[in-house]
């Protein structure tokens, strides 16, 4: 009984030759199809690093997606700091650390906010505090085309119209909806008998918040930051409406570049500004691409 | 002495929810004290209250004979070891345990001492510099339990430290526990659904139901005297025979009859004067009914009564064996050499004279009226 039951089930894991080739031929043209499928998406990518690198005269006698016969960076050299955006020709560059400027303040200020605001609606309940986060959440979904000129109104009240600090604060402002929500559903996993044996110790919010709820945060803080800078970085509608000549971010200025040319459409130059604009997004993906994935999924923190 | 805790009338609402109703308990040094009830009859808040967790909405609490009713937590002088331990999980075991003291701004020198100190009592020295993660259950608790120790409070307070370990480890741990209250004399306040841990730790029991408390004494006087039939239900294992009964007066004594299917009803005679109604509820405890013949020849307490055996369940120790009274199970802790059979009717004895009647109406214990 034992040996023919054996036998039945060795059986059925010898799967037959033919069984075998078809199971070889599925594999294959799934492989087939995902190759395709990853050439699809890289194939602009290919277009603007190669069509970057050629010069104009190749680029208008050559093709397309032909691999340039010359290598040459002019056209990387020309977008970083001779390009023209309007009527000034001094490249990306400066816009480049105009958006330095505003995104990492505000990358660091909306990440820090939330993260106190989380602490507080996760572990700190106080009578409403489902409301202000019912409030904090709708906020996420406000288009922001809606909130243009309440907000133009306001920066000028407040003196800080066209400036950094200005499109800092907006973006401060429309980050915390999500940076909140971020925080607070990591925290809400943290068990609350942590901070009760923390406040019988003797540690007040501010020491417990440091001490030990930050010290976990390190998941978190890097989802919330690689969403933030993404956000903050290829923002363009508060960038144009907010900014005046000299504080507008990366992303106007490309807009200039690419439609503001006379004569001759510097193809190469418009790929090279195009990537030199969305690299820091990319590097932010590489450096703590492994975190974001981690972050997302990772639940309750095991004592 | 002052009263190391003194709860006078606390109350506390969620909204219109009831949660503690008129709470009165005090404790004196030395003392332990356990709150014991099931699930949802308040014992955890009232924990929380006491330790300034959770504030109350009516009443007073001192401790250490001062008024702790509106004090932070950190100001009452109190240590809590909880459910889940609760360690910090990014610190180190000597973190953890020196947290407190750090926050506090105790100078390092004497953290480390303390912290020596209390690491030798609990044998965890060569865990200090480990991860709370890194730790089995059982360490993660004397470690939850040092972070207390270390602080050396007036007033110790654990929420069911030990439900989240094995059987064999809870035992061992509530040796420790005991052995820990004994040596250091402290006073200890501690949660628990398991009414074994109830009794053998306390010095003095709180039984609670629904907010409101049901009895409080010592472990003796809950299992000998419990005030209701809740308390006489839920303390002890197996559990108090609850059985309805008939009685008359006759003479100085009272006839206690015992309806028996399928046979006469068993008669038997209550020689204390107790003026009870007609109709009662006999609390006997298994190890109350015995068998006659059997080690226990002489006492004139005992009263027989011929009763069908349903089950045998042999315990080592004891055997334990299930009848029919008044329509209700009623089991019986005899010795182990029992002759009683499944299926065959058995000479059974009532020690009479340690039985509890209850009113079938309120439940509440009729002896002492």
């Amino acid at each position: 009984m034992t040996d023919a039951s054996l036998t039945n089930t060795t059986a059925l894991y010898q799967a037959s030759p033919q069984r075998q080739l078809v199971k070889t031929v599925l594999r294959v043209l799934l492989y087939i199809l995902l190759i395709a499928f990853a050439l699809f998406y890289l194939a602009p990518l290919f277009v603007m690093v190669t069509t970057s690198l050629k010069s104009l005269e190749e680029i208008r006698t050559g093709d397309l997606i032909s691999l340039p016969r010359e290598v040459t960076f002019d056209a990387w050299a020309t977008a970083w700091s001779s390009a023209c955006t309007g009527i000034q020709c001094d490249g990306v560059k400066p816009y480049f650390w105009n958006s330095v400027l505003i995104a990492v303040p505000a990358v660091l200020l909306s990440t820090l906010i939330g993260a106190v605001n989380g602490y507080v609606v996760a572990q700190w309940r106080f009578p409403g505090a489902n409301i202000f986060f019912a409030l904090m959440l709708f906020g996420c979904f406000i288009p922001f085309q809606v909130v243009l000129l309440p907000m133009a109104r306001m920066l000028g009240l407040m003196g800080i119209a066209g400036s950094i600090p200005g499109l800092i604060f907006v973006h401060v402002i429309y980050g915390l909806g999500f940076t909140t929500l971020f925080f607070r559903n990591y925290y809400v996993t943290i068990p609350s008998e942590l901070t009760k044996a923390a406040k019988v110790d003797g540690a007040g919010f501010f020491r417990i918040f440091f001490s030990i709820f930050l010290p976990l945060s390190l998941p978190i803080i890097v989802v919330t930051v690689i969403w933030q800078f993404t956000q903050i970085w290829n923002d363009f509608l508060f960038g144009v409406s907010f900014s005046q000549a000299g504080t507008q971010p990366i992303t106007v200025a490309l807009n200039n570049i690419v439609n503001s040319t006379t004569g001759v459409k510097e193809y190469n130059v418009d790929m090279a500004a195009a990537i030199i604009a969305g690299l820091p997004t990319l590097l932010v993906y590489v450096v703590a691409g492994k975190y974001f994935i981690r972050g997302l999924t990772a639940g309750s923190v095991k004592g | 002495m002052a009263p190391i805790l003194d709860i006078k009338g606390l109350s506390k609402n969620y909204g219109s929810t009831e949660i503690l109703k008129d709470i009165n308990v005090s404790i004196e040094p030395g003392d332990f004290l356990v709150l014991v009830g099931p699930s949802g009859c308040g014992k955890s808040t009232l924990l929380n209250c006491i330790a300034g967790l959770e504030p109350i909405s009516g009443g007073t609490l001192a401790i250490g004979g001062q008024d702790m009713t509106h004090v932070s937590p950190k100001d009452r002088d109190i240590a809590m070891v909880f459910q889940s331990y609760a360690l910090y999980p990014t610190m180190t075991v000597a973190k953890n345990i020196t947290f407190g003291m750090k926050v506090r701004g105790v100078d390092k020198a004497e953290q480390a001492e303390k912290l020596q100190k209390v690491a030798a009592q609990l044998q965890i020295e060569q865990l200090l510099n480990r991860k709370p993660s890194q730790l089995s259950g059982g360490q993660r608790q004397r470690v939850a339990m040092g972070r207390a120790l270390v602080r050396d409070p007036k007033l110790f307070l654990f929420d069911e430290p030990l439900s989240n370990l094995d059987a064999k480890l809870r035992v061992e741990m509530r040796t420790e526990i005991k052995s820990l209250h004994q040596n250091l004399g402290a006073s200890m306040i501690y949660v628990t659904h398991d009414q074994i841990e109830a009794m053998t730790l306390a010095t003095k029991i709180v039984v609670m139901k629904g907010g409101v408390i049901q009895q409080v004494g010592t472990p003796a006087e809950i299992y000998s005297t419990p005030a209701n039939m809740f308390v006489a239900d839920f303390m002890g294992s197996p559990a108090m025979n609850l059985i309805p009964a008939r009685t008359r007066a006759n003479g100085s004594g009272t006839i206690v009859e015992i309806a028996q299917a399928g046979a006469d009803p068993i008669v038997l005679t209550e020689k204390r004067s107790i003026a009870l109604p007609e109709d009662v509820v006999l609390g006997v405890r298994p190890e109350d009914i015995v068998e006659t013949g059997l080690h226990n020849g002489g006492s004139n307490a005992l009263q027989k009564a011929d009763c069908m055996i349903d089950i045998v369940e042999p315990a080592g120790a004891d055997t334990f064996v299930v009848t029919q009274l008044g329509g209700k199970q009623v089991t019986a802790r005899l010795s182990a050499e029992t002759k009683a059979r499944a299926g065959e009717r058995s000479n059974l004895a009532f020690d009479l004279s340690r039985v509890s009647y209850f009113s079938p109406e309120n439940g509440l214990r009729l002896n002492e009226s």
